[in-house]
């Protein structure tokens, strides 16, 4: 077994030296209280703002515990957040694609769709932000549940409920797919949910790896799949690299 | 060997370079922002060198970016930031002085004095723009009032006048050295100098601005810019120049009479195409050129609203009810109407259709149930009534109603808003996938000229839908929740009123 890691050790140090008296300091107190380099705790607390467990006073420079301790366990990011930061990217996947694209989160034991991009040919399609979708049964659910433990046990209790003759209804077959799917780094469902359609899905993701949510692709089954049935490897890197960009944009902007 | 259209997008804040394929689909972006000089209260100025030095920079990124040459590229066109503008010296083509940007209110004085002087109707009849200060002419007249020996100077024909259309065109086909020094008609129609009728430079508004026209570049259509690069990548032909607005007008194709679009950013800015029929607003409504295609122009009513994203900015940074602009959203769904709260933005007076340059804003209807997420709902909405306001002005200034309204903008992430602004105006809003519609229809019109594509309708097919609100809103409700708007604007009027003047 390694042994412990020194800098998370430091950073706990930091945050328990926040959490108690006055806790504003400067950055020089940091550092002559916890016996480190400047430059080592200016590094440490760099890191700590980025994931927003501390937060610097922009008139004097000193830190602070940041809100997002407070609500740790709740939320990781917004939805509109998401669906803001997102747009660009997802309009993007939808042009190269030729597919409609869905940015899904998780809420309440479902895929909360929280973007929705229409397939750019023109016909007549209705926006479907705010709809809920079956986890098991979709390939943005299976991204989220693949990623999620506590989401993974908790669909392995209930029944899944069959939606077409190939929806996965047995647990030890969720199971093993899940591990593809983390083997992989994408889900894909053909007529699992809609008899003749297929939909292929990618994880987003925080600084630190955390899945805060999916995106993903659906149409015809015949145009995301090969003649085998598998989703075609040019769309499956289409979603993939939307799926990073997503991704890229919310360590940028943090 | 794949071709592609170049666009050049001098904005506000800066300045970006995107390539396009046919398809409309973009290949590569760079970009770089400029600093802003604040040298007294109300002065908003910026360095041309600067802006032009970035586009120095962006043209060989973008082409690296997207890993073609400046052979690949048939043609580059250019929008910008409107009203802002240079003077520089012919002979060394150093620039007078920093550029004045539309924000600027130097003028109020010098605007308030021509406001009384004999002419003015005509004035407003002839480039259909009221007297403000954001329109060049009256910084001009500024800059020739006040730099000295600058009119005489001007006079002999030593200096150059031009938006930022005409400082780049003039330095990227040579500079001193032949240079083009010319504009586009949708430029020149900000400026107020213009007769909108002849859409040549109007020896009364010459006149009566005090500006010497020798300053002046010539004005061409949209898509007769003719140029060709010899600086920054040589060889690169610029076909088209339109002013933002125009541009995303274009790039949105609306080409049909009637159809508008509504870009929402820290403002919103809508244009209705109202073809060949020059309209006078009499709605409170600007009338300026949409673009010119060849020979006829299409004709435009404008209507912007001055605080829109920056009402969220400002409920964000000022009130501190949110941690970033999209959250209004998960906190006006909090709750599930306004809750008889209205927030009406007229920070510095109201634009369109009011132009009340002393009214100032207020948050109406509170009573203790009232919580932020209320407010969060009212900030939005205050988005939508302000549409609701200058689409109503636009449908009655030309006599039908839009059938649908096209948005695009940061703002158009804001599911809820989006949804809001179909129910106030009982119409379908279309997103499309482009989002970049502002240097979309630069590259439109510089295809277009060169030929890369072949007519309106092959734009016209590259236009895909990406998302469509639909009304759903109670009639009734609606009508009742406008009248209230109604109310709440009518009292920043009488505040307006009350208030000593200044």
């Amino acid at each position: 077994m390694p042994g412990p890691i020194q800098s998370i050790e430091r950073a706990a140090a930091v945050l328990r030296l926040l959490a108690r008296g006055s806790g504003h300091h400067g950055l020089t107190e940091i550092a002559d209280s916890l016996g480190l380099a400047r430059g080592t705790a200016h590094g440490i607390l760099r890191t700590l703002q980025r994931v927003e467990f501390v937060e610097q006073d922009p008139a004097t420079g000193r830190y602070r515990l940041g809100a997002a301790l407070l609500h740790l366990g709740t939320s990781y990011l917004d939805a509109n957040e998401l669906r803001s930061r997102s747009i660009n990217w997802a309009d993007t996947l939808a042009a190269r694609s030729g597919q409609e694209v869905r940015i899904g989160m998780h809420h309440d034991g479902a895929v909360l769709v929280v973007h929705h991009v229409f397939r750019p040919d023109d016909s007549v399609q209705t926006l479907g932000i705010g709809a809920m979708l079956p986890l098991h049964a979709t390939a943005l659910g299976k991204v989220l549940l693949a990623y999620d433990p506590d989401l993974s046990a908790a669909a392995r209790r209930r029944e899944l409920t069959s939606l077409t003759r190939r929806t996965i209804t047995r647990t030890q077959m969720l199971e093993r797919v899940l591990t593809e799917v983390r083997g992989q780094g994408w889900a894909g469902e053909a007529e699992e949910y809609m008899p003749g359609e297929a939909s292929i899905a990618a994880p987003i993701r925080i600084p630190g790896g955390l899945v805060v949510g999916a995106i993903g692709i659906s149409g015809a089954a015949d145009r995301l799949c090969d003649s085998a049935g598998r989703p075609r490897a040019t769309l499956v890197r289409q979603v993939v690299q939307a799926a990073e960009a997503v991704t890229t944009s919310l360590v940028d902007e943090n | 060997m794949q071709r592609f259209v170049m666009a050049i997008d001098q904005g506000t804040t800066s300045t970006r370079c995107i390539v396009f394929d046919q398809n409309a689909r973009l290949v590569a972006v760079a970009q770089r922002e400029h600093r802003q000089y604040h040298p007294r209260p109300g002065w908003v100025e910026q360095d041309a060198v600067e802006i032009w030095r970035n586009v120095d920079r962006i043209v060989p990124q973008a082409l690296r970016q997207a890993g073609i040459s400046a052979e690949q590229v048939v043609a580059m066109g250019i929008t910008n930031q409107r009203e802002t503008f240079v003077l520089w010296d012919r002979h060394t083509g150093v620039p007078i002085g920093r550029a004045i940007v539309w924000e600027d209110i130097r003028t109020e004085d010098l605007v308030a004095e021509l406001g009384r002087k004999p002419g003015i109707e005509e004035v407003r009849d002839r480039c259909g723009l009221p007297l403000a200060t954001y329109f060049s002419a009256p910084s001009l007249r500024w800059m020739l009032d006040n730099v000295a020996g600058l009119r005489a100077k001007a006079e002999r024909g030593d200096v150059l006048f031009g938006t930022m259309d005409t400082w780049l065109i003039w330095n990227l086909t040579g500079g001193v050295n032949g240079g083009l020094h010319v504009t586009d008609v949708t430029n020149a129609s900000r400026t107020m100098l213009m007769n909108l009728s002849t859409r040549q430079w109007d020896p009364m508004l010459l006149e009566f601005f005090g500006v010497p026209a020798v300053v002046l570049p010539e004005i061409r259509p949209s898509t007769e810019i003719s140029g060709v690069t010899t600086r920054v990548v040589p060889g690169i032909s610029i076909t088209a120049a339109l002013g933002d607005q125009h541009a995303a007008l274009f790039g949105q194709t609306c080409f049909e009479k009637g159809s508008i679009k509504g870009t929402y950013g820290t403002g919103g800015f809508l244009l209705m195409n109202t073809g060949d029929e020059l309209v006078r607003s009499k709605h409170g409504l600007l009338t300026t050129i949409g673009y010119q295609i060849g020979g006829e122009p299409a004709y435009a009513l404008e209507g912007s609203i001055a605080v829109a994203g920056s009402l969220v900015q400002w409920f964000r940074d000022n009130l501190g009810l949110i941690h970033s602009a999209p959250e209004i959203e998960t906190l006006a769904r909090t709750v599930k109407d306004n809750g008889g709260c209205y927030i009406v933005p007229a920070f510095s007076g109201l634009f369109a259709p009011h132009w009340l340059a002393q009214a100032r804003g207020l948050v109406v209807g509170l009573t203790s149930y009232i919580n932020k997420g209320h407010l969060a709902r009212a900030v939005l909405e205050a988005t939508g009534w302000q549409t609701r306001e200058v689409v109503d002005a636009m449908n009655a200034d030309l006599g039908a109603p839009t059938p649908v309204l096209k948005v695009d903008g940061g703002m158009t992430a804001d599911h809820l808003l989006m949804q809001f602004i179909s129910d106030v105006l009982d119409i379908p809003v279309q997103r499309p996938l482009v989002a970049e519609t502002v240097s979309l229809g630069a590259a439109y019109a510089a295809g277009l000229a060169a030929g890369y594509w072949p007519d309106l309708e092959g734009l016209r097919r590259n236009w895909h839908l990406a998302a469509r609100w639909n009304p759903v809103m109670d009639a009734k409700y609606r009508e009742n929740e406008y009248a209230n708007w109604k109310r709440a604007v009518e009292l920043t009027f009488a505040w307006a009123r009350s208030s000593p003047s200044t």
